[in-house]
C-alpha cells in the first residue's frame, strides 16, 4: 500500500492534463471527506426548498380533499371557523393585494428618489452618512414596526390627527408603515444598479449639454431599468410576505376590503393568527394554515423568479 | 469657468458622479427636482426619527430594573420581560451554533470548490437567491411540519424556535460568507498552491483566516435579523405565557419580539407602555450588535 503510495506521490504531471488542475499528490482521504461534508452543506440549501414544498403540499392535498379548488381559489366568503364554514381565500389575497399596493405607493418614489439621490448627486462624504442610515431602517423588527403602525399611525395620525372615520384597525396604517420598511431594499438594489451605469454614459449626456436631472432621466434610469424593476418586484415580493405589522395593525376579520379604512386579514396575516389557536395535526383548521402557505409561497416564488431574472440582466448589461 | 473645469475633472477622476456646471442646473424643474430627492430622503428619515421618538416617549414610564428581573404578570405594574430575554439569548445562541458553521461550509463549497458550469451548482446558487427572498413565516411553517412528522407534542421549545430561524438566516450568511472569500484576492491561493498547499490546506489556512472579519460581521448581521423575528415563532407557538426561567435547548421559551406582540394586542394602556420600554431595549440590543458588526468591519478587514 505504502509502496504505491509513494510512486503515484511526487510530481507526477501527465501532459494531457489541463495546467490548472493540481499536482497529484497521495490521495488525502480526510480533505475527500470535508470536500463531501462542504457539499452536503451546499445540499441542505436544496434540501430546505424541497422540505418546504413538501411540507407545504402535503397537508394541502388534504385540504384539498374536501374543500374543492375552484372553491379555494375564487370563493369570496372566507370563513375557515364557523360552523357554516367556508373557505374562499379571495378576502384574504384582497387585503395582500391592498397592503402591498399602499406600501408600493409610499416605498417607490421614496425609494427611487433616495437611491437617484446616492448615486446620482450626493458627495461621498454625505453618502457615507446617509447610507447608514437608511439601513437602520431595514434593521428595525417588523414588530416594532407593527407597534408604531398601531399606536402611532393608526391611533394618533388617521384617527385623532385627521378625523378619519376608521376603527382600531386599518389596512391603511399597515400598508404605509410596511411601504416605509421596504424603502431600503428598493433604494440599495436601485443604487447599485444606477452606480454600475459607466460614467461615459453621464460624460456624454452632459457634453450634450444636459443636465444632472435630464441624465439622471433620460440616461442613467433607462439604463438602469432592469436593476431598479428587480428593486420594485422584490420589494413587493417583501411586502407580499411581511407577517407582524399587518398581524397586528391590519386587523383579522377576513373580508373583502373595498376601501383602506376599513380592516382585513392578508394571507400572512390569517396564518399568524390562526396560529395562535391550537389546531390538531391533521384537522381542517390546521391543513388550512398550509393551504394558504402554499399560495403565498408560490406567489413570492413567481415574484422572486421575475426578479432574479432582472438582475441578471442589468449584471450582463455593461 | 474655472469650477466648469474643476468638476468635468472631478467627473473624470469619478470624485462626482455627473460634472455639476452650470448648464441648466439652476432652472426651475432642475431645482424641484433636487428638491423632490432631498424630500424623500427626508421623510424616510423622519418616520425613522418619530418612530423611535413615539417608543422612548410612549415607554418611558416603565424603565426600569422591573423590565429584567420580573415575570409577565396580569398587572402592567408588576410585570416584567426577563424570560423573554433569557429566551431570546437561548434561540440566538442555538441558532449561531446551529447555522453558522454549516452556512461558512456551503458557502466554501460554492465559492472555492464548486465548478461554476455543473448544473448542481448552479441550480444551489439560484436555490439560495430565491430562499433568502422566501417569506419568514413559511420558515415557520416548515419548522411546524417537521416538528409534527416528528411526532413532537409541544413544539413551543427553544430547539424548534432555532430551527426556525437558522434555515432563515441560512441563506443570508452563505451570501455574506461567499462575498468576504470572494474579497481575498486569488494571489494568496495562488501562492499557496505553488508552496505545495493542498486545496483544503489553502482554504482552511489562508482563504479563510484573512475572511474571518467579514465572515463575522455578515454572520452577526444574520443573528440580529434572527433576534428581531417573530413570525416563525409565532407560528410554532411561542405566544404563551412563560413564567419561568428557559433552561435548555428543549425547554419552552418566549422572546423579545413575541412579548412585545403580546403586550401590544393587550387593552391595557400599561401594557402598551412596556410593549414600548421592550421595544428601546430591543433596539438597542439591535444597535450594539450592529455596532460590533460595523467595529469588526473596520478594525480587522484586510484591505489588499
Amino acid at each position: 500500500m505504502t509502496t504505491t503510495v509513494s510512486t503515484q506521490g511526487g510530481p507526477a504531471v501527465k501532459p494531457d492534463r489541463p495546467t490548472t488542475s493540481y499536482f497529484i499528490g497521495r490521495p488525502r482521504y480526510g480533505e475527500f471527506a470535508i470536500r463531501i461534508f462542504l457539499r452536503v452543506a451546499a445540499g441542505v440549501t436544496i434540501f430546505t426548498t424541497v422540505g418546504i414544498l413538501v411540507a407545504l403540499a402535503i397537508p394541502s392535498i388534504g385540504f384539498f380533499a374536501e374543500v374543492p379548488f375552484v372553491e379555494f381559489l375564487f370563493g369570496t366568503r372566507w370563513a375557515p371557523r364557523f360552523a357554516d364554514a367556508s373557505f374562499g381565500v379571495v378576502p384574504l389575497v384582497t387585503a395582500t393585494a391592498w397592503t402591498t399596493l399602499l406600501a408600493l405607493l409610499v416605498a417607490v418614489p421614496l425609494g427611487l428618489g433616495a437611491a437617484i439621490f446616492l448615486a446620482e448627486y450626493a458627495k461621498p462624504w454625505l453618502r457615507k452618512v446617509l447610507k447608514p442610515i437608511l439601513e437602520v431602517l431595514a434593521g428595525v423588527p417588523t414588530v416594532v414596526y407593527g407597534f408604531f403602525a398601531l399606536q402611532f399611525v393608526q391611533s394618533t395620525v388617521l384617527r385623532e390627527w385627521l378625523q378619519l372615520p376608521t376603527g382600531a384597525f386599518s389596512v391603511l396604517a399597515a400598508g404605509l408603515v410596511m411601504g416605509v420598511m421596504i424603502v431600503p431594499t428598493i433604494a440599495s438594489i436601485s443604487e447599485d444598479a444606477m452606480s454600475a451605469v459607466p460614467n461615459a454614459l453621464r460624460q456624454g449626456s452632459a457634453a450634450l449639454g444636459a443636465n444632472r436631472m435630464q441624465t439622471t432621466l433620460r440616461v442613467v434610469i433607462p439604463a438602469a431599468l432592469s436593476g431598479i424593476v428587480a428593486a420594485i418586484v422584490l420589494g413587493v415580493s417583501r411586502a407580499v410576505g411581511e407577517t407582524m405589522i399587518v398581524a397586528i395593525a391590519a386587523g383579522n376579520q377576513a373580508r373583502l376590503v373595498a376601501n383602506p379604512l376599513e380592516q382585513g386579514q392578508t394571507m400572512t396575516g390569517f396564518i399568524a393568527n390562526a396560529a395562535l389557536g391550537d389546531s390538531r395535526v391533521g384537522s381542517i383548521e390546521y391543513d388550512t394554515l398550509f393551504a394558504v402557505g402554499l399560495l403565498l409561497f408560490l406567489i413570492t416564488l413567481l415574484i422572486n423568479f421575475i426578479s432574479i431574472r432582472f438582475v441578471r440582466r442589468f449584471r450582463e448589461a455593461y | 469657468m474655472r469650477t466648469i473645469g474643476s468638476a468635468i475633472t472631478g467627473s473624470i477622476r469619478g470624485e462626482h458622479p455627473i460634472a455639476g456646471g452650470g448648464n441648466g442646473e439652476r432652472r426651475p424643474a432642475a431645482l424641484i427636482f433636487l428638491v423632490l430627492l432631498w424630500l424623500s430622503l427626508l421623510v424616510a428619515i423622519g418616520v425613522l426619527i418619530t418612530l423611535i421618538v413615539t417608543i422612548i416617549v410612549e415607554g418611558q414610564g416603565q424603565f426600569s430594573w422591573r423590565l429584567f428581573t420580573e415575570y409577565p404578570a396580569s398587572s402592567p405594574d408588576r410585570a416584567g420581560a426577563r424570560p423573554a430575554i433569557l429566551g431570546s439569548a437561548w434561540v440566538i445562541a442555538t441558532t449561531a451554533v446551529m447555522t453558522i458553521p454549516l452556512g461558512i461550509a456551503a458557502a466554501v463549497h460554492l465559492e472555492e470548490f464548486a465548478d461554476k458550469k455543473n448544473w448542481f451548482n448552479r441550480f444551489v446558487e439560484l436555490n439560495v437567491q430565491n430562499l433568502a427572498a422566501v417569506p419568514s413565516i413559511v420558515y415557520g411553517l416548515l419548522a411546524l411540519a417537521f416538528l409534527s412528522m416528528l411526532g413532537v407534542r409541544d413544539k413551543n421549545i427553544v430547539i424548534g424556535g432555532a430551527l426556525a430561524l437558522s434555515l432563515l438566516i441560512l441563506p443570508v450568511i452563505i451570501i455574506a460568507t461567499r462575498e468576504a472569500l470572494r474579497s481575498v484576492p486569488s494571489e494568496i491561493r495562488q501562492g499557496s498552491l505553488a508552496l505545495g498547499a493542498t486545496q483544503w490546506q489553502t482554504v482552511w489556512r489562508q482563504v479563510l483566516p484573512s475572511a474571518v472579519p467579514g465572515i463575522a460581521t455578515g454572520s452577526i448581521l444574520a443573528l440580529s435579523r434572527a433576534l428581531g423575528e417573530a413570525a416563525p415563532l409565532l407560528v410554532l407557538g411561542a405566544l404563551v405565557f412563560v413564567s419561568f426561567d428557559p433552561n435548555g435547548i428543549l425547554s419552552g421559551y418566549t422572546t423579545l419580539p413575541i412579548q412585545i406582540f403580546n403586550w401590544t394586542g393587550r387593552p391595557q394602556e400599561g401594557f402598551h407602555q412596556l410593549a414600548a420600554a421592550t421595544s428601546v431595549l430591543l433596539l438597542v440590543l439591535l444597535v450594539v450588535m450592529n455596532g460590533l458588526a460595523i467595529f469588526i468591519r473596520n478594525k480587522f478587514q484586510k484591505r489588499w
